[in-house]
């Protein structure tokens, strides 16, 4: 009854091309970035944002980054956990480098860091197509966890081997070290997801985005059509690993404060985010933000059903765990290939008709 | 003496090589008859060792969930299975589990891209991991059917006589070798001379082909899984005995990756000669470039030289050759 097109005229070119075409959902859009920026700020305790709303942002960045790469360009990658800990890594060494600079462009450099090696490790989809790809990922995965082991510059030749965030202030507010409020966390990581959002969004529906789609589609037949498979997958690669290599940045400096390779960005990350962008929905930006809250949210909640509820204990609650991720993940692929995303617009066809379907 | 350590070490990486090709194995097999990449390979051999070990223990499948649930305190039935019966239990158990696969996500997959079979496959090793765990405990098992392990006194005399240093085997190894050496005759066997093994690369060659001439797809499908599943539980057991059953177990698929990667995906021959490749590789580049990057390459050397052949080569040693049209 109110979700109608009707009567929102477009007069332009630019009206007709926004990204939110109908103007309830507009105004929901607003809504959201209004409570989100304005009123969960000053309600959030450390609770919801460590368990809940900060791991959803940091995995929502990263989700759109391999989004990028896998559902608009189509390089299937398994190498995401080996390139959020690139950027984790760089913006560890450059935090204790230069301590004067501020934290946000270290978070940046370090997403340019990781897009430079996610080009080096993209070069063979120049050749290798398919699961070939996916599988030759995994060499990015496996070295670059085992090179940020073994070689003890990385971590500043600390004893532990782990890498540890110093504390760093935004206008006088700490955003990483120990004595980062909630608010502060959740405030620099939806910052930079909703920046990052907004810039793959307008990447995603313009020509760029149209060249990644192509080569997805059919590359043989892109290339003919005059797309340049070169720069076409290099630029996925190189701006999907700029997306990891902040998420990597971020869960390292504001939500992990310490990190070691093989632990925090092992093969079960690469995994984990792939999950998320198939049950969120292939190609799509707000299938990765459904996605990250989905599989982020899905570990509390059984958690708090089977642990606390039933007093079941955690182990079989995390092989539990497991069992329904993998369920899903072949549900979604037969029922719904394009996930919580195609979902979502379905409801929103509906809604368009309803209650008077005719 | 060097070249004697090389060729020690050398023998050893032939040894552990024919241990990925076991593995591999299961993966060409699935590959060749219905066009998917069946990533739970590795988790399915990790499920057949833990079913193996919970039957020869007699263990009650479920008991934590059930303890947990009803407050009862169940762990086993009291008896213990002998290793053969307990083998054929299990690979029974391998079949059910193929035509599930097939009932409840091939069937509804087909015609999909091979990617998206691919990503599915992603879930059921998730699905496995986590239904095995459940069903027999997480714990470290110990699987032991009767095999001999340890170092091989003949060999070790042997070369100590003929050449003035004994060599390390361990006897398990050489076993994982005889039976793999068997496995393949059989299976190659098995596909060129038999009716059911022309149906299957009959499939393999093209599905609609295969169906207009009467052939069933289903029971084909079926078939390769549970032999599949048969390969699963040989490579469950020789690398259960080796080094106990446990969750790591599920990753030695990702090491037979490489070794497909290399050998081709399409070729039983490959995936032996590449396993042999990169137990090789591995092991001879740990012992002389190891020392100086500071050790423990064979996390990563077998994928990074599998992507640089790749490059040069992408359909891999033996594989078909891959010809794409608009």
């Amino acid at each position: 009854m109110f979700y109608r097109e009707a009567g929102d005229f477009k007069t332009s070119y630019r009206d007709d091309g926004q990204t939110f075409p109908i103007r309830l959902d507009r105004w929901g859009y607003y809504a959201v970035l209004a409570v989100a920026f304005l009123v969960v700020p000053f309600v959030i305790d450390s609770y919801w944002a460590n368990a809940v709303l900060v791991p959803f942002l940091i995995y929502a960045i990263a989700a759109i980054g391999l989004n990028i790469l896998t559902g608009y360009a189509g390089q299937v990658s398994l190498g995401t956990g080996g390139f959020m800990a690139v950027g984790a890594y760089a913006v560890y060494k450059l935090m204790t480098a230069f301590p004067g600079v501020p934290i946000v462009i270290h978070i940046v450099l370090a997403g340019a860091i990781t897009a430079i090696v996610g080009v080096l490790f993209g070069l063979p989809s120049l050749r290798i197509k398919g699961f070939y790809l996916a599988v030759a990922t995994l060499a990015a995965q496996f070295f670059l966890v085992w090179l940020f082991n073994k070689v003890p510059w990385f971590y500043n030749y600390s004893a532990s081997g782990q890498i540890t965030a110093p504390e760093r202030t935004i206008l006088g507010w700490a955003v990483t070290g120990p004595a980062t409020t909630a608010s502060a966390k959740y405030l620099i990581c939806l910052t930079f997801a909703v920046v990052l959002a907004w810039i793959a969004r307008n990447l995603t529906r313009g020509m760029v985005g149209r060249k990644w789609m192509a080569i997805r589609d059919m590359d043989i037949a892109a290339e003919i059509i005059g797309v340049n498979p070169l720069t076409a997958k290099l630029s996925a690669f190189a701006v999907s690993s700029f997306f990891v290599g902040i998420a990597g940045a971020l869960l390292f400096s504001v939500y992990l404060g310490a990190a070691e390779a093989s632990e925090a960005f092992g093969i079960n990350k690469s995994f984990l985010v792939l999950f998320m962008i198939i049950i969120g929905g292939l190609g799509s930006i707000f299938g990765s933000f459904a996605g990250a809250a989905f599989l982020v949210l899905l570990p509390v909640l059984l958690k708090n059903l089977l642990v606390v509820q039933l007093g079941w204990p955690t182990d079989l609650a995390a092989h539990i765990e497991l069992m329904i991720v993998g369920a899903l993940i072949i549900f979604f692929l037969i029922v719904e290939p394009h996930g919580l995303a195609r979902l979502w617009a379905l409801t929103k066809e509906k809604l368009r008709l309803w209650p008077f379907p005719h | 003496m060097e070249f004697l350590y090389a060729s020690e070490v050398l023998v050893n990486g032939l040894m552990a090589g024919v241990m990925y090709s076991l593995v591999a194995l299961g993966f060409v097999l699935i590959y060749k008859a219905s066009g998917v990449f069946n990533y739970a390979q590795g988790v399915m051999a990790l499920f057949a060792a833990m079913t193996l070990v919970g039957i020869m223990e007699g263990r009650v499948p479920f008991a934590h969930m059930i303890n947990a649930a009803f407050g009862v305190h169940v762990e086993n039935f009291g008896w213990t299975v002998p290793g053969l019966l307990a083998i054929l239990l299990t690979a029974l158990v391998m079949v059910g589990l193929a035509i599930a696969i097939e009932k409840l996500v091939l069937k509804h997959l087909v015609g999909q891209e091979p990617i998206i079979l691919f990503m599915a496959t992603i879930g059921l090793a998730w699905f496995l991991e986590g239904l095995g765990d459940v069903m027999w405990g997480a714990d470290v098992k110990v699987l032991d059917v009767g095999l001999p392990q340890g170092i091989s006194e003949t060999v070790e005399t042997v070369t100590n006589n003929w050449l003035g240093y004994g060599f390390f085997i361990d006897r398990l190894d050489i076993w994982a070798a005889v039976i793999a050496a068997v496995l393949v005759a059989a299976l190659v066997g098995f596909s060129q001379y038999t009716k059911q093994g022309r149906a299957m690369r009959a499939v393999a060659d093209d599905h609609q082909a295969a169906l207009s001439v009467g052939i069933s797809l289903q029971f084909i499908w079926i078939m390769v899984w549970s032999i599949a599943g048969f390969v699963a539980l040989v490579a469950g057991i020789m690398w259960g005995t080796k080094s106990g059953v446990q969750f790591s177990l599920s990753l030695i698929a990702l090491k037979a990756l490489p070794v497909l990667m290399l050998g081709g995906f399409t070729s039983i021959p490959g995936a032996i000669v590449g396993g042999l490749i990169i137990g090789m590789g591995e092991k001879l580049f740990e012992y002389f470039v190891g020392p100086m990057v500071g050790g423990a390459t064979e996390n990563w050397f077998a994928y990074v030289l599998a992507l640089i052949f790749l490059v040069f080569r992408p359909q891999g040693l033996f594989g078909e050759r891959i010809i794409e049209r608009v």
